[in-house]
């Protein structure tokens, strides 16, 4: 279409224009989608990257938010301009791992550079996310997060709920929110960024239930969603009852609620670990917890899944580059630069080492709460039910299922109706994108 | 009819003849090189593409002639695409085109300061659509807007991002708030053309204000009036995007998801390639009926005083 053709030429621009320098040395080129403090934290690793060898030059390359970023690499693949390493958000994992013929795995690319890839090394969460059934890696883990909860603690003291104590289970978090509202604390009680990946997709990892057949979809094949059990549909009619009186409070898709627990407006929240510097910089006083499971789930709580971003090569490169790359990611494995990482940008270290270490600097005796999500990730070794979910068309099931859940806000319809349309719609449109 | 229509205006306009046989074509290469590098040719490969099951990195495809077209007629989530598209871009033309005629009946009355008025009220044309988004976006966000405050205050509910009905007013405000500007323009200068002549002589024989406005103003601003509703509708329909984009970005569901916000939610977010040139081919195939319609049918019908 028109508008890959375009995208594509100004990303060979783009290109063209940053390569500047003396041509013994091979550039690397790196589509990023990371702003703000995050972007400073590529710059910096860039840099001290470039600096600490002589044979290879990273560029990273700013490509808008993460599906921009996503699809300027497609379109730059099909145009034959694709860069070295993009950076692709955790829900467009499945597209790529689909694109065996673009795609080179980083195991591969690291091998064939004749460097030694110890997969022990990294946290098995994450690792075991962006790789294949018969374990090889396929994309480097650059920055992770997981879901937990934060709570206003003026609004628990006003209230008169324990400060040092947020709630664990569900259940805990709906009677806290009610006692929020009626005491008249805050004018809602609970809001949460993102319902489809911490209330469907973590929810099912936290409390050991399947979210689809074929593990989730890691295992590939004819996968069928499995988010009408009765665990979700009283999870969610749950939601639903306290959303008819504004207990609970719908922010949006993404991540718009952050507004709302920022404003004051509610108590408990539940958000990405990577949201943490927002809250941290609006002066609130807040207390940070576990993302809470269900009490009536057995293995609960088990472990959460990663979200975030990993670093994606292409294929078709010159072995020179591949060097580059591996050179690349063999120093971001490092444990200070992992440290650094984790520290300055919020996401979860990818190393072992890089956690031990930081632990034992005392960072997070300083700032408790920073291990909470390394603690939910790896507390426990993932089952069949909690490596994460993969599908070849994520985003558009996403979708469905954050349109159902809309209208079961709206109240029209009950959880069941919109779990079970979510389920139907949502396993046509799996097995569309399967047939492609 | 038709026919003899054309050929009495062609035998009555006086016949050009040019003397140099390529120079008339050389004048026009460079409009033709244009249209055909960025109409043709793109509108060529959605046309194509429109045909083509591919995987997003086209690393697969198949040529499945018009399964496209069938699966996406057939599938209601577009039927209600185009459901929302009627309302939405009838609600925006007439919001746009109501306020807009008051606002020039009002300012064409105004003895001191017209020209000031005349900028203020032309001043939200130069927003670009996004921006325009954003802004009732915060205005009327349920949990920071100050609009929203008030509502509240007024004891309405006000939730567009779980209430559809919420989230195309707020829309429609968006997209009429931006073009009432443009029509504001057009109806000052299609009200300054009314012969004051007639406006005076209705006034001796006693028509009052209202009366001289819809029996003599009115039925004289049609040809503003039906370009301008034209100019609305087609602005509404394909240039509102951006403030889709902004503001709602199709939800809650699926109740603001117009035709045109559908095919970049289709291609550019679900990566689903052949649909969403499909759908473009039927926007395609709707402007170019609306062209027609508007040159061969309803143009004539107007009378341009």
């Amino acid at each position: 279409m028109k508008f890959f053709g375009f995208a594509a030429g100004i990303a060979a621009t783009v290109t063209l224009l940053s390569t500047t320098s003396a041509f013994a040395v091979t550039q690397i080129s790196w589509w990023h989608a990371m702003t703000g403090a995050n972007a400073e934290v590529v710059a910096k690793i860039s840099k001290d990257f470039n600096a600490s060898q002589s044979d290879y030059e990273l560029v990273p390359v700013f490509k808008g938010t993460y599906p921009e970023t996503l699809n300027a690499g497609i379109a730059a693949f099909r145009a034959g301009q694709a860069p070295d390493i993009l950076q692709v958000f955790d829900v467009g994992t499945g597209v790529m791992m689909a694109a065996e013929g673009a795609i080179k795995p980083v195991a591969d690319v690291m091998t064939g550079a004749g460097m030694t890839f110890d997969k022990s090394q990294y946290l098995p969460g994450i690792v075991g996310y962006y790789s294949k059934p018969d374990g090889t890696m396929l994309s480097f883990p650059y920055n992770s997060s997981s879901p937990i909860l934060y709570y206003n603690k003026d609004i628990f003291q006003k209230a008169g709920l324990d400060v040092n104590n947020p709630p664990k289970t569900w259940n805990e978090v709906w009677e806290a929110a009610k006692k929020i509202k009626t005491s008249g604390a805050a004018p809602c009680g609970y809001t949460s960024t993102w319902l489809t990946w911490i209330h469907l997709e973590n929810f099912a990892a936290w409390n050991d239930v399947p979210w689809a057949t074929q593990q989730n979809g890691l295992a590939g094949g004819d996968v069928e969603l499995k988010i009408n059990a009765p665990i979700f549909v009283d999870h969610f009619q749950a939601l639903a009852d306290l959303a008819k009186d504004g207990t609970f409070k719908y922010g949006g898709r993404t991540s718009e609620a952050k507004q709302i627990f920022l404003a004051g407006e509610c108590g408990i929240f539940t958000e990405s670990s990577g949201g943490l510097g927002d809250i941290v910089k609006s002066g609130m006083n807040y207390g940070i917890g576990q993302l809470p499971y269900d009490s009536d789930a057995k293995g609960a709580p088990q472990n959460t899944t990663p979200g975030g971003a990993s670093l994606w090569v292409f294929g078709n490169k010159s072995d020179e580059e591949y060097k580059g790359v591996a050179a690349f990611f063999a120093y971001l494995s490092k444990t200070d630069v992992q440290e650094y990482l984790h520290q300055k940008s919020g996401y979860l270290p990818v190393t072992l080492a890089a956690y031990e270490a930081t632990k034992k600097s005392g960072f997070y005796d300083k700032n408790p709460g920073r291990e909470t999500p390394i603690l939910q990730m790896i507390g426990k070794s993932p089952t069949d039910n909690s490596k994460g979910v993969r599908l070849p068309n994520l985003p558009q099931v996403r979708d469905i299922q954050n349109e159902e859940l809309e209208k079961m806000l709206a109240g029209q319809q009950t959880a069941q109706q919109a779990l079970d349309n979510a389920v139907a719609r949502g396993n046509a449109a799996i097995k569309e994108a399967l047939e492609n | 009819m038709g026919d003899t229509w054309i050929a009495r205006e062609i035998s009555l306009s006086p016949r050009v003849v040019f003397p140099n046989k390529i120079l008339p074509y050389l004048l026009v290469a460079p409009q033709l090189a244009i249209t055909l590098v960025f109409f043709y040719w793109p509108a060529g490969q959605a046309l194509y593409q429109s045909m083509l099951r591919q995987d997003p990195f086209g690393l697969k495809s198949r040529f499945v002639w018009f399964a496209n077209f069938r699966k996406v007629l057939a599938d209601p989530a577009y039927l209600n695409s185009i459901k929302v598209t009627v309302v939405f871009s009838l609600a925006t033309a007439i919001v746009a085109m109501v306020v807009a005629l008051l606002l020039a009946v009002m300012a064409e009355k105004a003895v001191r300061g017209k020209g000031l008025y005349r900028t203020l009220l032309i001043w939200p044309y130069a927003v670009a659509p996004a921006i325009a988004g954003m802004l009732w976006l915060f205005l009327f966000n349920p949990s920071i807007g100050s609009l929203a405050y008030l509502l509240r205050s007024l004891g309405i509910v006000w939730d567009p991002l779980l209430n559809g009905t919420h989230a195309m007013i707020l829309l429609v405000s968006a997209a009429a708030w931006k073009q009432i500007s443009y029509n504001f323009l057009f109806f000052v200068a299609g009200l300054q053309a009314v012969p004051k002549t007639l406006i005076e002589a209705a006034a001796m024989d006693g028509a009052g204000e209202t009366k001289r406005f819809w029996t003599i103003v009115f039925p004289l601003l049609a040809p503003t009036t039906f370009f301008l509703l034209v100019v609305n509708t087609v602005y509404a329909l394909f240039d509102t995007f951006g403030i889709v984009h902004a503001v709602t970005g199709g939800g809650p569901g699926k109740t603001t998801e117009t035709l045109v916000y559908k095919v970049y939610n289709d291609g550019f977010v679900n990566l689903i390639l052949g649909d969403s040139a499909a759908q473009s081919v039927i926007l395609m195939a709707i402007v170019i009926a609306l062209t027609a319609i508007q040159f061969r049918y309803v143009e004539r019908k107007v009378h341009y005083g």
